[in-house]
């Protein structure tokens, strides 16, 4: 019964955009109802991944394989593994959130961004799930579309600027790996990310490759110092698509780290796992004290996702590092582990840090910090799940942010105790931005007129923020049941990394 | 002599010129309100053009009239697109030419004779024969670039066509001339095997030089594309969606003909030529383009831009390559009848629509005819899941298969360029409000917007499955 799971997860919300469209204008209530529909639908099917999904087993699972392009070869290829049923997961959970978090927010043209959200949705499945390189690269650029649009028609006033610079930058990014997986296409005869994988390379091959995919995933995830369109799109964004870029979209960089660089150029990667080291190191010490002087929210949580996303990066090199230098396979699993329990969480953390901005942003038209203070004594419900989630931003224990960080710090205190104390960093760092934001803007006393005038969250919002409340919580107590959905991949993977391609 | 075999071979192009002489006659005996008619049986004309040519279509190559006329694959897959563009272009004009009083048989008529120009062009076995084609399809062209005669942009347009058509015919004809000189053929064939065994000489170099000059002019490949920005601008839109289109499927046979069929033998020689024509291309097409204000004149460079892609599938002399040129051509033309056939479906009276800025809001009054403009905005800029994508993923292929990896890497920048004049398009439509006092609204009746929609929606379509037609563009060069 689970034969079409994938195909099924990845077109429901596609296909579902079209009744939310044609539901129009003139009736935006019932576009709205419809989407939430599909989503909601969309999110049960996914659960369904959970009893599919074998996680004793750790290789790619629910297979489905159709000859989509014969005379070259290309597949529509799907499977997943634990990473990938996380991450669709996540997806899924996200989008929900978002629908409910635009609902009467968006009033022009809720139905074209209700459908645009639900292809998206179904476009970043699509990426966790493929397994056909040039299948995987459709998805990966397909999203921009919706994005773009997104972006441009209900953003901020700089939208038309954000939305360039993030097409261009990403479009740019992934064309050179387009040009990567011809050359590869032509060496293997294939698309299939697994023969790709088994092909053997020279070192000078490698090299190239392995610097076409690392500039379409470091912009992707962003690494400095290709990361300066994400301030820009989350800033104009509509709150909706800053939660999904930052939740789900981010992430796609790191995934491709691990469906690409590392299994089809291990040794490149292996070369140059420094340099991705310390450009993440870079992202965390340094973008975190970027993100300390920003005056706007949402460029606040916008910079303290890529230095979040820095831990992302390093744990997955660090724990390649760790199996090929010292060939320590438990810290490397660790490492690994850490990378991707963080990448769920910070999808967890920045969506609902987004969403709270987005509450405030709706009442007051504001996102500079010095307009709010004291919004405790008028939102005292909100107070608490914005404390809340800047407790998980700064890595509280008890909470999700706490695990990951702390996992890829202990793996890289056993490669190196030095980059250990800077990746430790962030801890203050991000105390510091965090706690200092929610200071000046919760607490002390109402100097802002307006904020006494502003309403406390309605039954929707509490909805929103409480199912991002829960999650973050039970990640952080209890993370046992996802590090066990994608251990044995994680293990498999680690696995492989120690196989030498020359 | 010519015998009953060689008309059958032929009979698609003689139908059409029988087809396009009774237009004549029944244009000259129409009174002006009952030219209606006319349109509806030009198309059918076209469509029962498109069906003898799938029916007729031999299982192997033949030639006719003593091997000037070639009826193959290749041949026939172009001529059948050839003559959808041009079913597509009568059938986005109609209310364009009425509301310019351009509405007139010579239209039908000169359009049909270009296309069978480019028929014959694409199936030509002779050096004579890719004349005669060329000289038919060009000549048609001026006349149509200046069929408003009140224009003042319509008459430099057709001027500057004409002078400049003719000093590249006269460039084709010189280099055809010291070919045969150097190998006393005319016929391709004959000619494939000279070459081989003449191998390079200085005089066949310089014939092969001015044969490229021709070609380029043709295709629209800089330095030889001055006449695409004022011709696209100043000729009526739907001329200018022809010579986009059908034009440029038949610019391909051309140069698949003379380069492979006539000159494969040199294919050394030319490959280089072609990775430098394609660099200059993709440079100013993409770089002019971006300063644009005038949609068709962005267009217009965006197809000098497009035809440097093109040759980057050339430039792999072989079979592969062949194929993913000729995709590109055809993805080409559909790209273009759609962008244009959104103007055309825009423009009303006294408002060609050709500004950017005319563009501007156009989701807020026609979010139907906005999105089918995205659609052919992001497969031009070559974003998936859209046609134009895959098209340009097999002509990097191409490009990387023949060791010219450096060539890719130079069209995957330029493309990057590229869409963000593509993008501006898309922006100022979704993102921008409309401009006051400027009502932009498709005056087009439902069949019209009908094909306009299934013309846009295939540019999805065709990029979600486009494995068929990758699968008749190579099956047509594998034997």
């Amino acid at each position: 019964m689970f034969n079409h799971l994938l195909s099924l997860l990845i077109w429901l919300p596609i296909v579902g955009a079209i009744p939310v469209l044609l539901a129009g204008s003139g009736r935006p209530g019932l576009a709205r109802w419809i989407s939430l529909l599909v989503a909601v639908l969309t999110f049960v099917a996914s659960l369904f991944l959970l009893p599919a999904y074998n996680a004793a087993d750790g290789a790619m699972q629910l297979t489905e394989s159709h000859v989509w392009i014969a005379s070259l070869g290309v597949h529509y290829g799907l499977a997943v593994d634990g990473i990938s049923v996380a991450l669709i997961l996540l997806t899924t959970f996200v989008t929900i959130l978002v629908i409910m978090g635009a609902w009467e927010v968006i009033q022009d043209k809720p139905h074209q961004y209700m459908a645009a959200m639900l292809v998206l949705e179904g476009l970043m499945i699509g990426v966790f799930c493929a397994t056909d390189a040039l299948l995987f690269y459709v998805f990966f650029e397909a999203m921009l579309i919706p994005m773009f649009i997104l972006i441009g028609i209900w953003g901020g006033p700089r939208r038309v600027y954000a939305t360039l610079k993030f097409f261009i930058y990403t479009f740019l990014g992934s064309i050179f790996m387009l040009i990567g997986l011809i050359y590869l296409y032509l060496k293997a005869g294939t698309f299939d990310l697994h023969a790709l994988a088994m092909l053997p390379l020279t070192m000078k091959e490698q090299t190239w490759l392995f610097f076409a995919f690392l500039i379409a995933f470091a912009v992707k995830v962003p690494m400095v110092p290709v990361h300066t369109w994400l301030p820009d799109a989350h800033v104009e964004a509509p709150t909706g698509g800053s939660v999904v870029l930052a939740a789900v979209m981010l992430k796609i960089g790191g995934y491709g780290f691990l469906r690409f660089s590392l299994p089809i150029v291990p040794d490149a990667s292996e070369h140059f796992a420094w340099l991705i080291i310390v450009l993440s190191l870079i992202a965390v010490v340094y973008i975190g004290y970027v993100a300390l002087v920003q005056d706007d929210m949402k460029k606040l949580v916008a910079y303290s996702s890529v230095a979040h996303m820095g831990f992302v990066t390093l744990g997955i090199f660090i724990a390649f590092m760790l199996v090929r230098d010292a060939n320590n396979l438990d810290a490397a699993k660790l490492g690994m582990q850490g990378a991707m329990v963080q990448m769920i969480s910070h999808g967890f953390v920045s969506g609902a840090m987004f969403s709270c901005i987005g509450v405030m942003y709706d009442r007051l038209h504001t996102r500079q910090i010095k307009d709010y203070g004291g919004l405790i004594n008028v939102m005292p419900w909100f107070g608490f799940f914005y404390v809340l989630f800047a407790m998980a931003n700064s890595g509280l224990p008890g909470t999700s942010g706490f695990v990951g960080e702390f996992m890829v710090v202990l793996a890289s205190f056993s490669a190196n105790p030095w980059i250990a104390l800077f990746a430790a960093f962030t801890l203050i760092i991000g105390a510091a931005y965090t706690l200092w934001m929610v200071k000046r803007v919760l607490w002390g006393d109402i100097t802002n007129p307006h904020v006494r005038e502003m309403k406390e969250i309605n039954g929707r919002e509490t909805f929103v923020l409480g199912a991002f409340a829960l999650a973050v919580l039970a990640l952080g107590i209890w993370p046992q049941p996802l590090v066990h959905l994608m251990d044995a991949s994680v293990s498999q993977l680690v696995q492989q990394l120690a196989v030498h391609k020359i | 002599m010519p015998n009953l075999n060689d008309i059958m071979i032929m009979l698609p192009e003689f139908y059409l010129v029988a087809a396009a002489c009774l237009l004549l006659l029944l244009d000259a005996w129409m009174k002006p309100e009952q030219r209606n008619i006319l349109h509806w049986v030009s198309i059918l004309v076209v469509l029962v053009g498109i069906y003898l040519v799938v029916a007729g279509q031999p299982d192997v190559a033949v030639t006719a009239f003593g091997g000037m006329f070639v009826r193959d694959a290749a041949a026939e897959i172009l001529k059948v697109f050839a003559l959808l563009c041009t079913a597509l272009i009568f059938v986005f004009s109609r209310p364009y030419m009425q509301d310019r009083k351009l509405f007139q048989g010579e239209f039908y008529t000169l359009m049909i004779f270009a296309t069978i120009g480019a028929m014959l062009l694409v199936s030509a076995g002779n050096l004579v024969m890719v004349y005669l084609g060329l000289e038919l399809l060009t000549l048609c062209s001026y006349g149509l670039v200046a069929l408003n005669r009140d224009s003042r942009l319509s008459s430099e347009a057709a001027i500057k066509y004409f002078v400049l058509g003719a000093l590249s015919s006269g460039m084709l004809l010189y280099g055809m001339s010291m070919v045969y000189g150097a190998t006393g053929t005319l016929a391709l064939v004959q000619l494939h095997g000279a070459v081989v065994q003449a191998g390079m000489s200085n005089l066949m170099v310089f014939g092969l030089i001015f044969m490229i000059v021709g070609i380029s002019f043709k295709l629209g490949v800089a330095p030889f594309h001055m006449w695409i920005p004022d011709v696209y601008q100043g000729a009526p839109t739907s001329v200018t969606t022809f010579v986009a289109s059908t034009s440029k499927i038949a610019a391909f046979g051309m140069a698949y003909r003379l380069l492979e069929s006539g000159m494969g033998g040199l294919a050394g020689q030319w490959q280089l030529m072609l990775a430098v024509l394609a660099v200059v291309s993709l440079a100013i097409g993409n770089l002019v383009a971006i300063v644009q204000t005038n949609l068709k004149r962005l267009l217009a460079y965006s197809t000098i831009s497009h035809m440097g892609f093109l040759l980057l599938g050339l430039v792999n002399a072989g079979p592969e390559g062949y194929a993913a040129a000729m995709f590109y051509a055809i993805c080409y033309a559909l790209m273009s009848t759609a962008a244009f056939g959104v103007i055309l479906a825009l423009a009303r009276a006294g408002f060609e629509c050709e500004e950017i800025d005319d563009f501007k809001g156009l989701n807020q009054r026609s979010p139907w005819m906005a999105f089918l403009m995205m659609l052919a905005m992001f497969s031009l800029a070559g974003v998936p899941p859209l046609f134009g994508f895959f098209a340009k993923l097999l002509v990097l292929q191409a490009a990387i298969d023949a060791g010219m990896l450096w060539l890719a890497i130079v069209g995957a920048v330029f493309a990057i360029i590229g869409l963000y004049y593509y993008l501006r398009v898309v922006k100022v439509m979704y993102f921008d409000k409309p401009a006051e006092g400027l009502e932009v609204r498709p005056q087009a009746d439902g069949f019209l917007r009908t094909v306009l929609s299934l013309n846009a929606l295939v540019l999805l379509a065709l990029g979600l499955y486009w494995g068929p037609l990758l699968g008749w563009c190579r099956a047509a060069f594998a034997g």
